[in-house]
């Protein structure tokens, strides 16, 4: 269940971030009065910030009629909101049916152990985030994973870790 | 040259194994040689087995080309297109001559695919040259009734196609009745299952397929307003989408006065998902849209009377909705000559797992399972066992080889315990755990519970605990009856189809393997040699050549040794991955 994401290092991390709030305000305006709006919001605001800093819920509240309560219920429900900062690049390890069948565990074993993380966490210099996800749609090619929004395919525990170690030596060049 | 025309396969599958590169040098060399060809894209054509797929036409004929990168691009342009000389070891496809790959198309009848892979999804006029917007526009002028729309779709059989098989025409009718101002049709285009990648597949490569059904189920329940709801792990679909959508609203299809009738006001729009299995049940489908939690509500009172915002709304899934516009032209008949008598029409399966050729086939109804597998599919990858297939994700059940037979229809299939879901067929062969499977789904469907009733919440946590145990070697005599206990009572108490259906992964797995989940208790032993805590690799020191090829491909370094020497796996390190074991051609790793 969601709840086991709510834990209070999200809010300790994030109170030392300085965010500026004001990138909102064009967001606030677009869906002020439509219906339903709370996950489009959210949503917009993850896409500005790459997560959903914590002052952003009181903002929102202040400028629109949604509750503070209401939209901290809607983003820890919902899978795809993220309440803390992430790494640079976000490395989705895919575990659907058709993947898990085809090893997808021992491609996430193999990144993990090579950027020596646990599942969901960042790398210390803020590269890289793994997270395991249920299903990317690219069955015919498990396993696979998604870096941003490149897809990889046919991986082996081998040619997945290549892959991440050649992006990181690219950036870094 | 100049009547040649050139289609790339670009859906996501198509992308992720590099057909935009494919693409690009496609257009590259054509811009700098100011070649004279039709350059396109497509969406998905099917064969994802063989992606990137490129397709060509020229006067002889259609040539589908498979596996292609950039070098055989510039082998197909010198040879195909300037020389009109054929590639024929690359060519997958084509009436011209035989393929081994043939009998992969055998038997399958393109229905909701009927354009997908045909047509370039992004151009609204090649989906009106295949006869797309006739369909709404024979209802409008022939002044056909809403009665007569819905008794049409109700002759068809047409039923639910998201994996609940209602029939289509009787929710229509029901929606239909309900005296309201506003009614909403809803798009539920939230594919959560696993493995399931049918609805991306129409939404990728024919979004208007989509649209005119819903246009037509908007005429006949009396609707004003759709929304598609389509998950967020899905951005091309979404995009396809949205451009279909302005093109649609520039021909005047969608907006106020469609398609000249005076009066008719509808509009789509899209609502992106975000990241909740429990969405694609239809109530909290509704919830998500309105703003809130996605947690499941009690029904009555049922969606056709009071939905989206209390009104009446009607909810059909992507591919149902694909299928109503061929039906509405070709007639009642042109569907249900197909299937089975009480399973009319084709279905489209996402053919997946340890199969040869995997990908998106769309078959009639009634075929049997080891024809999708073993005609279509080509049997299983290198030869091995067939063991099992999962058949409706999360919610269906793994029906065994001995049960091959069994033909695709909703009865059949919910008779072996499974259930016909919405199309993801998961092939296992002889190395697929079977008590794995079941804790992986577990997994899923605990994670994804919305937590509002007590036995899905907490006896779904206590089934994996157990099964978890069990793979781990700490199975203890009565877990069996336990699971079972846990499964009838979280299915008898779950308000909506998660919960009920959650604990049927397990129940077919003991009724089907009842033996595998002994050996893990019993004897602490995975048949299957494939749970990590059961097995373990080592080196035969009287095989091993020290050849290093182990060393090489060891993804975590755990194996060490010099050139000719003996090797050794550190066991701390070791993550069980099996490759040291499948590369050793010396037959000197020990699997225990």
């Amino acid at each position: 269940m969601r709840v086991q994401r709510i834990d209070s290092s999200n809010i300790i991390a994030d109170n030392q971030q300085e965010v500026d709030l004001k990138l909102l305000d064009p967001i606030i305006e677009k869906y002020k009065d439509k219906k339903g709006n709370t996950i489009p919001i959210l949503q917009a605001t993850q896409y500005l910030y790459g997560y959903i800093p914590a002052k952003a819920f009181q903002y929102i509240s202040q400028k629109t009629n949604l509750k503070v309560s209401d939209m901290y219920g809607v983003a820890t429900f919902y899978a795809q909101f993220r309440l803390k900062p992430v790494g640079k690049h976000i490395i989705k390890v895919c575990h659907g049916t058709a993947c898990h069948v085809q090893g997808a565990n021992a491609i996430s074993d193999s990144i993990l152990e090579a950027l020596q993380i646990k599942d969901g966490e960042t790398t210390p210099d803020g590269f890289y985030t793994v997270e395991s996800v249920a299903c990317l749609g690219c069955c015919s090619l498990a396993p696979v994973m998604m870096i941003d929004e490149d897809s990889y395919g046919k991986l082996t525990g081998k040619s997945a870790v290549n892959i991440i170690k050649e992006i990181k030596l690219k950036a870094t060049n | 040259m100049g009547n040649t025309k050139v289609l790339v396969g670009l859906a996501s599958c198509g992308i992720a194994a590099g057909a935009n590169k494919v693409f690009e040098k496609f257009n590259q060399i054509k811009e700098n040689e100011h070649l004279q060809f039709e350059l396109t894209k497509t969406g998905c054509i099917g064969m994802c087995y063989r992606e990137p797929l490129v397709e060509i036409i020229d006067e002889t004929g259609s040539y589908l080309y498979g596996e292609i990168d950039e070098n055989k691009t510039i082998e197909i342009i010198e040879k195909h297109i300037k020389l009109g000389e054929p590639v024929k070891e690359y060519v997958v496809r084509t009436e011209l001559f035989q393929n081994q790959d043939d009998s992969y198309w055998q038997g399958q009848v393109k229905i909701a695919l009927r354009n997908c892979g045909v047509i370039n999804p992004e151009v609204i006029d090649e989906y009106e040259m295949r006869g797309g917007y006739q369909a709404i526009k024979k209802i409008i002028n022939n002044n056909t009734s809403p009665e007569q729309v819905i008794q049409t779709i109700i002759d068809s059989g047409l039923r639910g196609r998201g994996g609940g098989g209602f029939p289509t025409g009787m929710k229509w009718k029901f929606a239909a009745s309900s005296k309201s101002d506003e009614k909403y049709i809803i798009c539920n285009a939230d594919e959560g299952d696993p493995g399931a990648f049918m609805d991306r597949s129409v939404l990728e490569g024919d979004p208007h397929a989509v649209l005119e059904g819903m246009s037509i189920a908007a005429y006949a329940i009396g609707a004003t307003e759709g929304v598609i709801y389509c998950r967020a792990e899905y951005p091309l679909a979404i995009k396809r989408l949205n451009i279909a959508l302005e093109q649609a609203r520039q021909k005047g299809y969608l907006g106020k006065n469609i398609h000249g009738k005076e009066g008719w006001n509808f509009d789509i729009h899209v609502k992106e998902g975000a990241g909740a299995f429990v969405c694609g049940e239809e109530t909290a489908l509704m919830a998500s849209v309105e703003g809130r939690r996605g947690m499941p509500r009690k029904r009555p009172p049922f969606p056709a009377v009071s939905g989206l915002w209390k009104k009446p709304t009607n909810i059909n899934n992507v591919e149902t909705f694909a299928n109503v516009p061929y039906i509405i032209l070709n007639g009642a008949d042109s569907f249900n000559k197909y299937g089975t008598e009480k399973s009319k029409g084709t279905k489209v399966f996402a053919l997946t797992g340890k199969i040869k050729r995997g990908g998106l086939v769309e078959v009639p109804m009634g075929i049997s399972i080891k024809d999708i597998i073993f005609k279509l599919g080509g049997g299983i990858q290198n030869d091995k066992k067939f063991k099992a297939v999962q058949l409706g994700g999360p919610s269906g059940g793994c029906i065994p080889d001995y049960l091959a037979d069994t033909p695709v229809d909703y009865e059949s299939i919910t008779a072996t315990g499974a259930i016909m879901g919405s199309g993801g067929m998961v092939v296992m062969d002889e190395s697929t755990c079977m008590v794995d499977m079941a804790r992986f789904f577990l997994d899923f469907t605990q994670k994804e519970s919305c937590g509002k009733c007590t036995f899905c919440r907490i006896g779904t946590k206590r089934m994996l605990e157990i099964l978890t145990r069990i793979t781990e070697g700490e199975g203890q005599e009565g877990d069996i009856e336990r699971l079972e206990e846990l499964a009838y009572q979280i299915k008898d108490s779950s308000l909506c189809g998660l919960g009920q259906t959650a604990p049927n992964p397990v129940l077919t797995t003991i009724k089907y393997f009842r033996h595998e989940y002994e050996a893990h208790i019993r004897d602490k032993k995975c048949p299957a040699h494939s749970c990590k805590k059961l097995i373990t690799y080592t080196v035969d020191e009287d095989k091993c050549t020290g050849c290093t090829v182990c060393a090489k491909n060891c993804p975590v370094n755990a194996i060490s040794g010099d050139r000719k020497q003996v090797h050794f796996i550190n066991q701390d390190a070791c993550i069980k991955c099996g490759v040291c074991f499948s590369k050793c051609k010396f037959d000197a790793i020990k699997l225990s």
